[in-house]
Order: structure tokens, then sequence, then C-alpha cells
């Protein structure tokens, strides 16, 4: 009688419509790099070059472009907040007309990276950095930093317009440059062109007065490129721009990207490496805050040199 | 506990009753009546404790607002009070009002700045850390001290031979400590916490990526305080503010002790606004105090039009409140 009781008060095992198992996907480890046929290619990859196990992914064609410049460069650069060394001796070159995409598991020190790009991380105060970094062969460290934030513009993981119209975003950067607050008329070009760059024209042209926490999550991460684009900034960075956004929304920034790097040098850091091998030109591996390989996308995506490499790419951590 | 029977019963009927293949199985609808019995207790005692508040509330509003009915006459706002041992010759409160009105404008105008000031500092900048920790204790002291003390301690302050022109001239050069200038000072002290610590609450609800995206432009840490930083927290130093004008506008030790709480407004020596602002005078909650029966007791029913009027303005305020509260639904995610 007392089990009955018991068990009856309990779930009836009749009650309960077992759904069907998730299916379960496995990942080998140790396997070796099986070659498949390689993504069709802007052309310029090694053609034996042969995709891992990243479910297909469809490597966007790529537009003729110009002429690689190099506007950055890392040489050697260490940085660490207090004890812990974040990124270890990193050496990249920044150009002009490709997308560089930082990939690697978090906390390998990427974002730190894209941050000392334009000194964001000397917010810290116990980050110290060493290492050259040189924009247009200056050292950014005798650049007046807001002057290099000009230069060297960032987009956030987050879309976080400010609480003002959607003019007032994009002239945000433009405004207070001089000793005279420029008026309204004087900077309607310069926002309009920003908001064209950004692809954000069509949808808010017309009401450039509205307040821009009022955009839809894609549309205000387009105004803070559009924002970031205003003061013609040599370097775009872009921490993570996708990860707060639906799939249609990544789709067009990253069209937007792809538009962009003709005229900005575009960093992405990213930490979905479908995303790096849509966009990227070149990507830099890092983990545990090393630079563990960087090269062609093609290259570190199809052929690998590093062993961890291979498996962060192949899924098998990170 | 439940007895045993029940147990079977519910048992049994959870075996034999008609169920199909597509039926989920979910949890027994939770019940008050099967809680423990302090949970119950404690149930119904949230319910209580509500509605009772509900009803005193209500109460305060309805029975203040039959007063106020019952003695309402729109002339007495813009009469000024006489002295009169006759309620019929003793005139309005029109001075109150004004006295008022003067001293949450002044107040307001010293609290809402400097809170301002010590919350952005404090969220912003906050070092050393040490000072930082006896700003937040020193604006927690002043929160927590009794406005009769902060009369005291201004009365003191102001009595001082050298701060003598900034109150009312008595005759012969004596410095008595009191004006709208020394009154509106102490109830500021009374007004900063509040607004301090609604901006401070909006500064700190700001995420840190909106600042570093305002440096990343280009931008100086001042900048991004003026043109990014306080327009967000606008609404939240608004609620601050008028959270403080209606502490102020209730207050009354103060009013008493450093506004000399006189009928009439009194101009100070000097012509002008200035004289104004040395000048003595009252405000709603010191003609209330002195006309109802804890005070003289001369016009009792005036007092209870006036304590109307006083609770009208306080409850719109809070709506103000309330409304300024509820604005700022857009935000950033964090």
């Amino acid at each position: 009688m007392d089990s009955l009781s018991a068990e009856g008060i309990q779930r009836d095992p009749r009650d309960v419509v077992l759904a069907p198992p998730p299916p379960v996907r496995r990942i080998v480890v140790d396997s070796e790099p099986t070659v498949v046929q390689p993504p069709p290619t802007n052309g310029g990859g090694p053609a034996g070059a042969g995709a891992i196990g990243l479910g297909a992914p469809v490597r966007r064609p790529k537009p003729a472009i110009g002429p690689k410049v190099e506007r950055m460069r890392i040489e050697g650069v260490t940085i660490a907040y207090g004890e812990k060394v974040a990124v270890n001796q990193v050496t990249l070159p920044v150009r002009q007309g490709e997308v560089l995409a930082l990939i690697g598991p978090s906390g390998c020190g990427k974002t730190t990276l894209l941050r000392s790009l334009n000194r964001l991380v000397e917010i810290t105060p116990t980050a110290a950095r060493s290492g050259r970094i040189s924009l247009d062969g200056e050292d950014i460290d005798r650049i007046e930093v807001t002057a290099l934030r000009r230069r060297v513009s960032m987009v956030f993981q987050q879309p976080n317009p400010f609480p003002m119209s959607v003019f007032d975003n994009v002239a945000y950067a433009l405004r207070e440059q001089g000793s005279g607050r420029p008026g309204k008329d004087a900077l309607y070009n310069h926002v309009g062109d920003a908001l064209v760059r950004a692809g954000l024209w069509d949808e808010v042209g017309a009401t450039l007065d509205h307040p821009a926490l009022r955009l839809s999550g894609g549309q205000q991460q387009r105004l803070c490129i559009a924002r970031a684009l205003a003061a013609r900034p040599e370097v775009l960075l872009l921490d993570e721009p996708c990860s707060a956004l639906d799939p249609r929304s990544t789709q067009v920034i990253e069209e937007l990207i792809l538009k962009l790097r003709e005229e900005v040098a575009v960093v992405i850091v990213t930490h979905n490496m479908q995303q790096a091998l849509r966009i990227a030109d070149h990507v830099g591996f890092m983990y545990l805050g090393e630079l563990v390989e960087y090269g062609p996308a093609e290259q570190v995506f199809g052929a690998p040199r590093e062993q961890r490499t291979r498996e962060y790419v192949g899924g098998a951590f990170g | 506990m439940t007895p045993p029977s029940v147990g079977l019963i519910r048992s049994l009927y959870v075996r034999f009753r008609p169920v199909g293949p597509e039926v989920v199985a979910t949890a027994p609808r939770d019940s008050v009546g099967s809680w423990p019995l302090w949970d119950r207790v404690g149930y119904y005692a949230a319910w209580a404790a509500g509605l009772a508040l509900i009803a005193i509330a209500g109460a305060i509003v309805v029975y203040m607002a039959y007063r106020g009915a019952q003695y309402f006459d729109l002339g007495l706002l813009f009469e000024s009070p006489a002295s009169s041992l006759n309620q019929a010759t003793s005139g309005g409160f029109k001075d109150p009002i004004l006295g008022t009105g003067l001293l949450l404008v002044m107040s307001t105008l010293i609290a809402a700045p400097l809170g301002v000031t010590i919350a952005v500092w404090l969220t912003e900048y906050g070092r050393p850390a040490g000072l930082a920790r006896a700003v937040e204790s020193a604006v927690e002291v002043v929160a927590g001290t009794p406005s009769i003390v902060l009369a005291m301690f201004g009365l003191v302050f102001f009595q001082q031979q050298w701060l003598g022109f900034l109150t009312f001239d008595a005759e012969g050069g004596a410095v008595l400590g009191r004006s709208f200038i020394a009154a509106a000072s102490m109830m500021s002290l009374i007004a900063l916490p509040l607004v301090v610590g609604a901006t401070r609450e909006a500064l700190n609800s700001i995420p840190g990526h909106v600042r570093e995206a305002s440096y990343a432009l280009g931008k100086t840490k001042a900048a991004t305080i003026r043109r990014v930083l306080l327009p967000a927290a606008r609404p939240g130093i608004g609620t601050g503010t008028a959270l403080g004008m209606g502490r102020v506008a209730g207050d009354t030790a103060i009013v008493v002790v450093l506004l000399g709480a006189t009928l009439q407004i009194q101009n100070g020596a000097d012509g002008g606004v200035f004289g104004l602002f040395r000048g003595t005078g009252s405000t709603l909650t010191s003609y209330v105090y002195y006309n109802s029966p804890a005070g003289e007791g001369l016009a009792p029913e005036k007092a209870y039009f006036a304590a109307f009027v006083l609770l009208a303005f306080v409850i719109v305020l809070n709506l103000a409140v309330s409304r300024l509260a509820r604005r700022g639904g857009e935000g950033w995610t964090r």
C-alpha cells in the first residue's frame, strides 16, 4: 500500500512521452585532416588546399580589389594584466585591402591584442605593453591618443549607440574636433556618406532625428560601424561584431565588411570560424596569448601548419 | 501531512484515470492550501500588509481631500496671511506657498548640480579609493542626519558674524542666522543624498562598453561624461531631484529654525532679489504646523486646506518620479 501511494503521487510512467534522444555529433580528435574539394576562393588561394571538418562552409566570392597597403605593424608585442601575460610576443601586419581575422578560444588574448591597436588597453589600470605598434610607420605611442583613435576606429561586441539621434551618433566623432562646433548642415554630407558606406542610409536616411536606441539590433550595429567610419579612419577594428546578432543581420554586416576592406584595413576578432572563413583574407590563430599561426585564410583553414591550429579549426577544442 | 487515505485515493486516481498516450506529464497544480503552515501564514501576512498599506494611504488621501474640500477656498491661495486671532480675518497662505516654491527652487539649484558632480566623480573617477569611500560615508552621514540636527548646525553656522551678509539683519546688527539662503543650504543637504544615489545608480547601469565606444571614437573622458553619460543618466538625475524636492517640500524643522517661519515674507535689508534671499518667510509645512491644533491652533480649517495643497503637490511630484523612472526602457545589453 505504502509503496503504491508513494509511487502514485510521483509521476506515472504512462504519462510521460519520451522525446527521441538528440542526435549526437561526434568530433574525431586524432584523425588526419581529410582532403576534400577546396572552397571556391578569390583566385588567390593555393590550389591544393583542402577544407576541414567545418560542415562545408562557403567562402564568398571576392570582388576584385586594389593593391594592398600595410597600415599597421605589430612587432613583438607583449601585453600583461598585472602578472598575467595576455599577449605574448606577437608580430603581425595589418593591411588595407584585406580582412585580418583573429581567431582562437576564449581568453586567448585576441581581444586584448585588438584593443592594443587603438591603445584602449590603457584604460585597464593594470595593463602593461611592450613591443612596437606602428601606424603608417609611426609609433602609436607617439601619436596623441584621441587622434590615434580617430584613425584606428573600433566597433564592439554589443551594439552600443549613444542615447541620441541617429544623426548625432554618426556626427559624434566629427564634433568637437576643432575649436568650434560645426553646425548640422556642415556635417550633413559626412554623416550621410558614413551611413551610405555602412549600408544603413536606405533604412534610416529619412528618419535621422529618431533615437538610435529604437533601431533593431542589426541596424544598431551598422550604425556603430557608420559612427566608426565617420571620421574616415585608416583601420577599422571589429570585436566580435556579429555575436549579438541574428544570422540575417550577420550576413548583412559580413557583406559590408567585405566592401569596406577596400578603403580601410579591417581587423576582426571572432570566435566563429565559419565567419572567419567567409570573410577573412588572412587569419591569425591565437592560443594562450601566442600567435600560433598566421597566414592566408585558405591555408590556415585548409592546410594548417601547426597541430594546435588543426585541432582548433577542426573543432577539437575551443 | 496528508492523511494516508488521501494519498491512497490520489494514487488510485492517478493510476486508473483514463489517460491517452498523448497526455504529457505535468506536476500537480500547486495550491497555497497544501503549503506548510508557516509558509501559509507568511503568504497571507504579505497580502494583509499590502492591503493595509493601501487602506492607510487611501485613508490619508481621502480624509485630507474631504477636509480640503470642506474648507476649499481658492482665494486663500492668493491672499497673504495676517496676524489675527479670528479665522475670518487671518488671511490666506500665499506667502507660505511662495516660500515653499522659493525654497524648492533654491535648494534644488544647490543640490542637483552638486549631487550630480559628486555622483560623476564617485562612479567615473573615484580615486584614490580611500577618498571615494570617505565621500560615500559623508553622503551617508548627511542622508542619515535628522533635519532638526541639520537645522541646528545651520543655525550655529549662519550665526557667525562674518556670514551675516547671508542672513536677515536684526536690529542693532545682531546676526540671527535666518534667511532663505540659510534654509535652502541646509534643505539642499536633505535632497543631496537622493540626487547622488539616483545619479550613481543611473551611471552604474550604463555598461562599460558604451564608455569605451566613446573613447574609441577619440573622445576624452570629460567629453564622454558630458555628451554620453550625463544624457543617458538624465532620467535617473530627474528621479533623484524630484524625490529630493519632495523631501524639501515636506520638511518643517529647518523652516522653523532657519527660515524664521514669519507669517509673511520679509525682505532683508538689500533691495531686489538678494534682499528676498536674505529675507525670512514660511512654508506650507510651517503654516500647517502653527495653525493646526498642534501649534497655536488659530486657524485649523485653513491648516487642513493648506495640508491638502501640500499633499497634492507631493503626490503630483511622486507621479512625475514614477513616470520618469518608467522611461528609459530603451537600453543596451551588457
